[in-house]
């Protein structure tokens, strides 16, 4: 659904290679990001290059998976036969979206059970946006249109990012965000032309996932000390202010258009800039929810902790079977 | 051929797709594995997809104004007409398999039956259906034989989920007076003349898994009237809350 820098920057310093690299292979390498090349998995890269991709890669994925269960909160309960097969359909391809992404991190020689090991235990972050509940049909509605939208914004750049297993992912899972935004987008606008009920429900979607919304972008600009490197590297390729500004410009007029105020009265329209004014990010809050003390934060751990334990019975059973097919195959 | 007993059978149909989707779609974002939440919520995707043809095709029928969405939301349980194996509730991913073993091979028949029905709106949803069913049918005896046939305690699990669902399986095969005239008309399917390939599907399968037939019971009938198990109540309060605490909104 998302990604960026999610480490608490205000902890710790940015990351630095253990071991010094090889300086020629290192120069090529770095020729070739700066050329547009893509890198693919049996190519030579930085260790920290590594990292940095296994840690944005798996964020991501976890992003994805845990980003199904605010949804999937109201799949059971969604309105009409339509709304909840686009609903299911939707919070299934965001478990698809974590399937390749999962996949992609795979190339850098991590396995998808070490990366659900570390998302268990809170050592791998995910998105803090999935960390807020979802208390009305209107919320269903608020993520598809904020939160997949923020996730565009971030993602459309990502096409071009330096890896090639990354980009090419990014290039599927854009285009079923975009119609992941646009069924949310749908959804408020059925409900702010609605009952007085309905347009209240919708408001007080955008008053509780708008500044959530703004913080998935990331910390500032002044505040990312990764971003420099990851910019260099092509990781990423704008930086969270810039992105930020850009989903701001692009919201705005689309609350506006379905008369739905956006909660920040600090909103301006600057002519100079040519885009909004906002107001101030509560980044207190940001850095708490990244700590894990967001609202939801330990429902949303247990519930995969608890899929994944209740689960380990089927995996086991699944793996005794293959082994026995071998075993059987072997013997004839 | 009158409206009524059209109606009704469209229910029938609509019903048990409708509950068994929303029963598979409890289970998103909580599965055993990724692959298995996606082929859960894809086939309960299937399903919802054959409940709204066949309810509007019974709302069609019916000719009071009632939608698809009239009939699954603002109905209450007397008036469902779904069997009562796809209420039930999931209980583990045995338990799930299970009744999805034993449903989807009868639908699976059921609708390759219904795509020569001479009612051309059935022929045509269980044409399209079919197919989504001939998957549906293969995931869930590839889960029975790995269940089965996988670890003890899977292998307990799924006997335990086998003997839960079992006693719902007659049911199934049930033709009452409602749906008789529509078999004879050649518009509805005669299920009793399913039950053998059925049986020996089952069994196949079965034997794969190295489990046993469960015995013989007292069938559990009744869904079919719309005398329900308790777990429908339930299943309808949560899926029909908008529609209810909202009459009249569109959404």
């Amino acid at each position: 659904m998302y990604t960026t820098e999610l480490d608490d920057n205000k902890k710790k310093p940015a990351t630095v290679p253990s071991a010094p690299e090889d300086p020629v292979r290192l120069a090529a390498f770095e020729a070739r990001v700066a050329a547009d090349d893509f890198i693919e998995p049996k190519d030579w890269m930085p260790e920290a290059y590594r990292k940095t991709l296994i840690r944005q890669i798996s964020q991501h994925a976890h992003s994805e998976i845990v980003g199904m269960l605010p949804e999937g909160n109201w799949i059971t309960r969604a309105p009409s036969l339509r709304r909840k097969a686009v609903l299911l359909a939707k919070v299934q391809d965001e478990g698809g979206h974590g399937l390749y992404l999962y996949a992609a991190a795979e190339t850098l020689g991590t396995s998808r059970d070490e990366m659900i090991e570390a998302l268990h235990s809170g050592r791998a972050k995910y998105s803090t946006i999935f960390n807020y509940p979802t208390l009305t049909w209107a919320d269903i509605g608020a993520i598809g249109w904020l939160v997949d939208g923020a996730a565009i914004m971030n993602q459309v750049p990502l096409q071009r990012t330096s890896y090639g297993p990354y980009a090419r992912a990014m290039v599927r899972i854009c285009k079923e965000e975009s119609f992941h935004q646009r069924q949310g987008y749908e959804i408020m606008m059925t409900l702010a032309a609605g009952t007085a009920e309905q347009k209240r429900m919708a408001q007080s979607a955008l008053d509780r996932w708008w500044w959530p919304s703004l913080m998935m972008f990331g910390p500032p600009d002044d505040n990312s000390p990764n971003s420099a490197q990851s910019m260099r590297w092509r990781i990423k390729r704008e930086t969270n202010d810039q992105i930020r500004q850009k989903f701001i410009d692009v919201t705005v007029p689309q609350a506006e258009a379905i008369d739905l105020q956006v909660p920040d009265p600090a909103l301006k329209w600057n002519e100079t800039r040519g885009s909004y004014d906002f107001g101030e990010i509560d980044w207190e809050e940001f850095y708490a929810v990244v700590r894990g003390e967001g609202p939801l934060a330990k429902e949303r751990m247990n519930a995969r902790v608890k899929a994944w334990e209740e689960g380990a019975w089927v995996r086991e059973a699944a793996m005794a079977h293959a082994d026995k097919r071998r075993v059987r195959a072997a013997a004839e | 051929m009158s409206d009524k007993a059209l109606f009704e059978y469209a229910c029938r149909l609509g019903d048990d797709s409708l509950i068994l989707g929303q029963r598979l779609s409890e289970w998103c974002g909580h599965a055993p594995m990724l692959e298995i939440d996606l082929s859960l919520a894809n086939i309960g995707l299937d399903l919802i997809g054959q409940a709204t043809h066949f309810l509007k095709l019974a709302g069609d029928v019916e000719g009071k104004g009632r939608d698809a969405d009239a009939l699954a939301f603002r109905r209450d349980v007397l008036d469902f007409r779904n069997c009562l194996l796809v209420e039930q509730p999931n209980g583990d991913f045995a338990q799930t398999i299970a009744r999805q073993f034993l449903f989807s091979n009868w639908q699976e028949l059921l609708f390759r039956d219904l795509t020569r029905s001479r009612n051309e709106t059935i022929a045509a949803i269980a044409a399209k259906a079919v197919k989504e069913v001939a998957y549906h049918t293969r995931f869930a005896d590839e889960w029975m034989v790995r269940l089965g046939d996988g670890t003890d305690e899977s292998r307990g699990r799924i006997a335990a989920g086998l003997d839960w669902m079992w006693r719902f399986v007659d049911e199934l095969f049930e033709v009452d007076a409602a749906i008789a005239p529509l078999i004879a008309a050649g518009i509805g399917a005669d299920v009793r003349a399913l039950r053998t390939e059925w049986d020996a599907r089952v069994a196949k399968t079965l034997a794969d898994a190295t489990l046993e037939l469960p015995k013989p019971r007292r069938a559990t009938l009744g869904g079919r009237a719309g005398h329900h198990s308790e777990h429908l109540g339930h299943l309808l309060s949560e899926m029909q809350f908008l529609q209810r605490a909202y009459p009249g909104a569109t959404w």
